[in-house]
């Protein structure tokens, strides 16, 4: 027996974000916009007054408790702390040669950033793209990361000043990877950063593109810096067109990132992501990949590694519309102390995507008995003619192989090096940039070794 | 003074007792063999030397070298020489063969506070060890024992025994699952590194192995106990009338 449930609204208590209506006003007068992007900070602001945050109740959010978050105060950020060329090029990958564009505190700034003239490749400044009246931008704003899709997308959209916007001309090949570099200073503790990326390849196109989130306030251990950095990624993979897109995340351990990737297809297009996760008290990333055309393949990697209390989330749908594509997912975690793991993998095949092959899969090795992994696979199939599987673990060292080793004489700090190198090398192999994947195998080398007790 | 000397040794796994008091001594430049029907306790006294944690010593003792084993941690035991050729060799995905091999080669270097060797100077060494078992260089670039054949993973262990040079090793099985050119290549590696001051200790359910190695003596063990020691032709015996005259 159930009762029906009354037909009056239950009163809830909606969880803001304390002083967003203050940073929402402020970037309305510091930054003037065009009436489509007034129009959308509008309905951006008063969406996520409406609804606030996310709550344990919310399916999307149940493992990934706001608490903390909710409890904060935030102010406008004050000027950014000065970054030089050599506080940002130990977050670069040949910071001496590769272009970048590098962002302090959610600002373009172009001293700092290597933009060399590359044929068929325009990028820059997304406030400069706004404000020249690019109608791409236009265009494309809001598409793949709506604006409502969920309360941390409406904070960006009101607050976004600025971000990066990339467009690679159809057929352009370009060789070297582009690198956009996040910065935040200590000019943002207790503020929001919110960039906002444009990442357009046209048909036929192919390109590298790297997005790195660091802490420029001092190492991991950095004292007390909370800021909330909240990031939309757009990205737009033309038909024949490749995309190699690396995320890399080294916030502060004091800070929230939060971030929304949202990725659409065309026509036999190629995207394969590759996402590390490394810092932030709370790190959230969601991942969405529209296949929006037949014989696309999309190829996701992850990897996190959490320490004492960090909780690290990763959420990625999927959207399988149209026959003969496939998605292949690995995302892998390595978690010690009281760190949590949050999974959740939506796979959707529509009736019409008959052919579908998709495999996902998530494993997790804790180091520690108090270290947490919440994973959940959904796999949402309408299809009947597909192959999807999906399969998840969560374990410790293998108890075989560390006898095996320890017989052979390595033990110890050294057994457990081994034997997780071995663990995360599976996707970082995965990695096509040879020069990336050397980079990203030896950061995560050295994290590595903070994890190990 | 023996190289190994095993007295009065008893085992349990959990509360089960598999090693029932056995005694065994190995000079050195001998090769033993340990022959004896399923469950007799082989493979346990194998894993007891190497020092397998889930197997409990509760009386007797193992010295190698003068030196309490049984104090000794399973590294410590790999540091001081002591090398096991496991029946079912371990997969480790990720970690290719060659790093393995240059790790395990230097952790022992470096517990004898020898310098380790670099990365040149290791491949100059593995090349030649490579000839023992017959494998070129590719086999190194794959990941240890990961989806490798039956054989190659016993070849494989062979090669380990070559690169490290074992004052004891301890084969358990190393046979079972070979064809002949496989039996020829592990029974070719293990002659090739019998030293005056090594000695090798066969763990073996058949005496087909011992066409191609020789032993000084043989054991069979039935019930956890040495029940009959012997020369080489004890196992000739054992080919032809089985092993229930002796076990009962």
């Amino acid at each position: 027996m159930t009762t029906a449930a009354p037909d009056v609204p239950v009163p809830t208590v909606r969880r803001t974000l304390r002083g967003f209506p203050e940073l929402a006003a402020e970037v309305r007068d510091r930054a003037p916009a065009p009436a489509w992007l007034a129009g959308a900070r509008e309905d951006a602001t008063s969406f996520f007054a409406e609804v606030g945050l996310p709550g344990s109740k919310d399916e999307e959010w149940r493992f990934t408790s706001l608490q903390g978050l909710a409890a904060a105060s935030f102010a406008p950020p004050r000027s950014p702390a000065v970054v030089d060329r050599t506080t940002v090029a130990p977050f670069l990958i040949e910071h001496d040669r590769w272009p970048r564009l590098v962002l302090v505190d959610g600002r373009v700034d172009l001293t700092l950033s290597h933009l060399p003239d590359i044929a068929g490749v325009t990028w820059g400044s997304l406030a400069d793209a706004i404000g020249g009246g690019n109608a791409l931008v236009e265009q494309h704003l809001f598409q793949t990361v709506p604006v409502e899709a969920n309360a941390f997308t409406a904070i960006n959209a009101a607050l976004f000043v600025d971000g990066a916007f990339l467009r690679v001309a159809p057929g352009v090949v370009v060789s070297d990877p582009l690198q956009i570099l996040h910065v935040t200073t200590t000019g943002a503790t207790n503020s929001v950063v919110a960039p906002r990326m444009l990442l357009l390849v046209e048909p036929g196109a192919s390109a590298t593109v790297v997005e790195t989130f660091a802490f420029a306030g001092g190492g991991h251990a950095a004292g007390a810096h909370p800021y909330l950095l909240d990031v939309c990624a757009e990205v737009v993979v033309g038909a024949g067109a490749r995309l190699e897109h690396i995320r890399v995340q080294r916030d502060a351990t004091s800070a929230w990132h939060v971030g929304f990737t949202g990725v659409t297809q065309d026509r036999d297009s190629h995207y394969r992501a590759f996402t590390l996760a490394l810092g932030g008290r709370l790190s959230r990333h969601d991942l969405h990949a529209r296949l929006g055309a037949p014989h696309v393949e999309t190829l996701l990697y992850g990897l996190y590694l959490g320490q004492n209390e960090q909780l690290v989330d990763n959420h990625t749908v999927i959207y399988h519309d149209h026959p003969d594509c496939n998605s292949w997912e690995v995302y892998k975690g390595v978690l010690t102390d009281r760190a949590h793991g949050v999974f959740n993998g939506k796979v959707i095949v529509q009736p019409a995507a008959q052919k579908t092959d998709a495999k996902q899969t998530n494993r997790n090795l804790l180091l520690s008995d108090t270290a947490r992994v919440d994973t959940k696979p959904q796999l949402e199939i309408f299809a009947d003619d597909v192959r999807c599987t999906h399969g998840a673990t969560i374990g410790k060292l293998d108890e075989q192989q560390r006898f095996y080793l320890r017989t052979r004489g390595i033990a110890g700090h050294e057994a457990q090096v081994m034997l997780i190198s071995a663990f995360v090398s599976e996707v970082l192999v995965e990695i096509e940039q040879p020069r990336i994947r050397s980079a990203l195998q030896q950061l995560v080398h050295g994290e590595m070794h903070a994890l190990i007790r | 003074m023996a190289l190994l000397e095993i007295t009065d040794l008893h085992a349990t796994a959990g509360d089960t007792e598999i090693l029932k008091g056995i005694s065994l001594s190995v000079d050195a430049g001998q090769v033993h063999a340990i022959m004896g029907p399923n469950g007799s306790g082989k493979s346990t006294l194998a894993q007891v030397i190497a020092g397998h944690p889930a197997y409990t010593v509760t009386r007797g003792s193992v010295t190698f070298d003068g030196k309490d084993l049984l104090d000794m941690e399973a590294e410590e035991r790999a540091h001081a020489g002591v090398f096991l050729a496991f029946q079912y060799p371990v997969e480790i995905p990720g970690v290719t063969n060659a790093y393995f091999l240059r790790s395990s080669y230097n952790a022992i270097r470096k517990a004898r506070g020898l310098e380790e060797l670099d990365p040149i100077d290791f491949l100059d060494l593995l090349e030649q060890r490579l000839q023992v078992v017959e494998w070129g260089p590719e086999i190194m670039e794959r990941a240890v024992n990961f989806g490798f054949s039956g054989g190659e993973k016993k070849r494989n262990e062979i090669l380990q025994m070559a690169v490290l040079e074992p004052r004891l090793a301890v084969l358990d099985e190393t046979d079972s699952g070979l064809d002949i050119d496989a039996l020829r290549v592990v029974a070719k590696g293990v002659n090739a590194l019998r030293r005056p001051d090594s000695a090798t200790l066969l763990v073996t359910h058949y005496q087909r192995l011992l066409d191609y190695i020789v032993p000084d003596k043989v054991h069979v063990l039935a019930g956890g106990r040495i029940v009959k020691s012997g020369g080489k032709e004890l196992a000739h015996q054992l080919e032809a009338r089985g092993y229930e005259w002796l076990t009962g």
